[in-house]
């Protein structure tokens, strides 16, 4: 089956084209990570158009959507969610949403990405891939659980170990959406993984545009 | 005879995920869904709560569209989105969204400017625009007065606020008086028990010297809260209604005087009013009394095609495609400032 996986949890955006079969295998045909920043929205369908013809394959011809959920900082990181949901029911194909860490690295490692306001979002593995803790959003330096770390090395200073550098791959998505994949229906709604609250809050007062003793 | 192409429209540039269908200039579907509530208690759109808020509703939105006009996603031959001015994490989420359709169902993507939609959702009403028209449009987050001699190529800004959008003055004035948000229905309800000509409030920029198409409602809104702090202050009453009324006038005079000297200045005999406060009441019956005085033809869209909703974005690309105008590159993606001037891109 013709799988189109899709991230954008991180500043490098993810579209990859893999066959998928029903006992595990996972053959990628083509993949393109773009160092997009903040221009997933720019450049995902582009991506996409670019996998398909690096594979030489059509839309037509995928007949499931993978996207990481994050985490991920989340104007991008909606980005790719949405494009996953529009373009799955456009198409009349499921969509399957996976922990955007679950595709980072394999075996036994804790995975860390930048959160932005100086955190990490993380989570760790067992040898076997299965998510053991997380994922969480915490400042490197409270963060308790054991490495090997991989993810985003810029983190190594303040984690106070090395951190191997690694990405979300179409391989690790489909890895990580095997069970939903094999049984589409018992895929989960496609719910951005935000773990923060949006900032905002309430006003208190009604604070007045005039002070307290008369203007001259 | 061939049918006219069916537009897909997307609006996502605030709160109200809108998904709007329109083949030629007749509005099948106009499905909308809003985040309003989820920000009362803030008192003003929270940018990350409707960006939440979009994504969650995109897909039923589209679904509810396609089902109220009878359609399906197959049939549509074109599609169109906002893609500014407006929230950036909002309009990306609409953006994203048409792109992906428009890739899905292989038909051209038209990026459009949200305040040339507001314009072109007449068109479904009224049916073709007068070229050139003057159009006025006021809500939350704009107030401008436009030159409209081509509304698929050639929209040129006349005048816009200085500080506040006319709708974000409704919402603070509401605040002071203790009236729920959004404040511009409560104010207009108020104020029909009120006397306009209780209080006199400043017109901001309303002087010999100043640039005539521009806005500013920062003093207004400030001049309205001193007033009722005073009261306040000393112990007495404050006359909602009164102070509703007189406020009230305040914007609408300025707003139809500034909008009647464009069209005289530019010899144009058509108004279009549009966004939210267009709404208003009391803009609306003095917008009618000042046209027709000065013999200009008024044209404003339902209430409910003023706000903000997904179709004015088919409408205005329903437009561009009669105009044989270039769809979008594929790299396409939202300016949080898009100029007026680009009317898609
Ligand atoms: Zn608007």
């Amino acid at each position: 089956m013709l799988v189109l996986a899709l991230d954008t949890a991180t500043p490098t955006l993810l579209a990859g084209l893999a066959r998928w079969s029903a006992d595990g295998g996972v053959e990628v045909l083509a993949e393109r990570a773009v160092p997009s920043g903040t221009r997933h929205a720019e450049l995902l369908t582009p991506a996409i158009r670019d996998v398909l013809g690096d594979a030489g394959l059509s839309l037509p011809d995928v007949r499931a959507v993978v996207v990481g959920l994050g985490p991920g900082p989340f104007t991008g990181l909606r980005v790719g969610v949405v494009t996953a949901a529009t373009l799955a029911d456009a198409r009349g194909l499921p969509a399957v949403g996976v922990c955007s860490l679950d595709a980072i690295g394999t075996g036994a490692r804790t995975v860390v990405t930048d959160a932005r306001r100086k955190e990490v979002y993380w989570a760790r593995y067992a040898e076997s891939g299965a998510r053991l803790d997380g994922p969480g959003v915490t400042r490197p330096e409270e963060l308790t659980v054991a490495g090997p770390f991989v993810g985003d090395p810029r983190f190594a200073d303040r984690l106070g170990a090395p951190v191997t550098p690694a990405d979300v791959t179409t391989a690790g998505l489909l890895r990580a959406a095997g069970a939903q994949l094999a049984g589409p229906t018992t895929a989960a709604p496609l719910v951005p993984l935000y773990l923060r609250r949006p900032d905002a809050t309430p006003p208190t007062a009604v604070k007045p545009v005039t002070r307290a003793e008369p203007r001259p | 005879m061939v049918d006219e192409p069916l537009v897909l429209g997307f609006e996502t540039s605030c709160d109200e995920t809108g998904v709007g269908l329109v083949r030629g200039h007749t509005l099948l579907a106009d499905a909308l869904a809003t985040s309003m509530a989820e920000h009362e208690r803030f008192g003003g759109v929270v940018p990350e709560i409707a960006s939440r808020a979009h994504l969650e509703a995109m897909v039923p939105t589209v679904h509810r569209a396609l089902a109220d006009a009878g359609v399906r996603a197959a049939d549509v031959d074109a599609v169109a989105v906002t893609s500014g001015p407006g929230l950036t994490g909002a309009l990306l989420v609409g953006v994203a969204a048409a792109k992906a359709y428009a890739l899905a169902l292989d038909r051209p993507l038209y990026g459009v400017n949200h305040l040339a939609a507001h314009v072109a959702v007449d068109e479904l009403q009224h049916g073709p625009l007068a070229e050139p028209s003057i159009a006025l449009l006021v809500s939350g987050g704009h107030s401008s007065l436009l030159l409209v001699p081509d509304l698929a190529r050639d929209v040129e800004s006349l005048g816009r606020t200085i500080d506040d959008a006319a709708g974000e003055a409704f919402d603070k004035v509401a605040r002071v008086l203790g009236l729920p948000f959004p404040g511009g229905p409560p104010i207009d309800r108020a104020a029909r028990e009120g006397d306009p000509a209780a209080i006199g409030f400043p017109r901001g920029l309303t002087g010999p010297r100043d640039a005539p198409f521009d806005f500013s409602f920062s003093g207004l809104k400030t001049a309205v809260a001193r007033w009722v702090e005073a009261r306040q202050r000393a112990g007495e009453p404050v006359p909602v209604a009164n102070v509703a009324a007189s406020f009230q006038e305040a914007v609408a005079d300025v707003l139809t005087a500034k909008a009647v000297r464009a069209c005289r200045e530019h010899g144009v005999d058509h108004l279009v009013l549009g966004g939210g406060v267009a709404a208003n009441s009391r803009l609306r019956a003095l917008a009618e009394e000042r046209c027709a005085g000065a013999g200009i033809v008024l044209r404003v869209p339902s209430p409910r095609l003023c706000t903000d909703n997904g179709a004015m974005v088919a409408a205005l690309g329903s437009r561009l495609v009669a105009a044989g105008v270039a769809p979008s590159a594929p790299d396409l993606g939202a300016d949080s400032s898009l100029p007026i001037e680009v009317v898609s891109r």
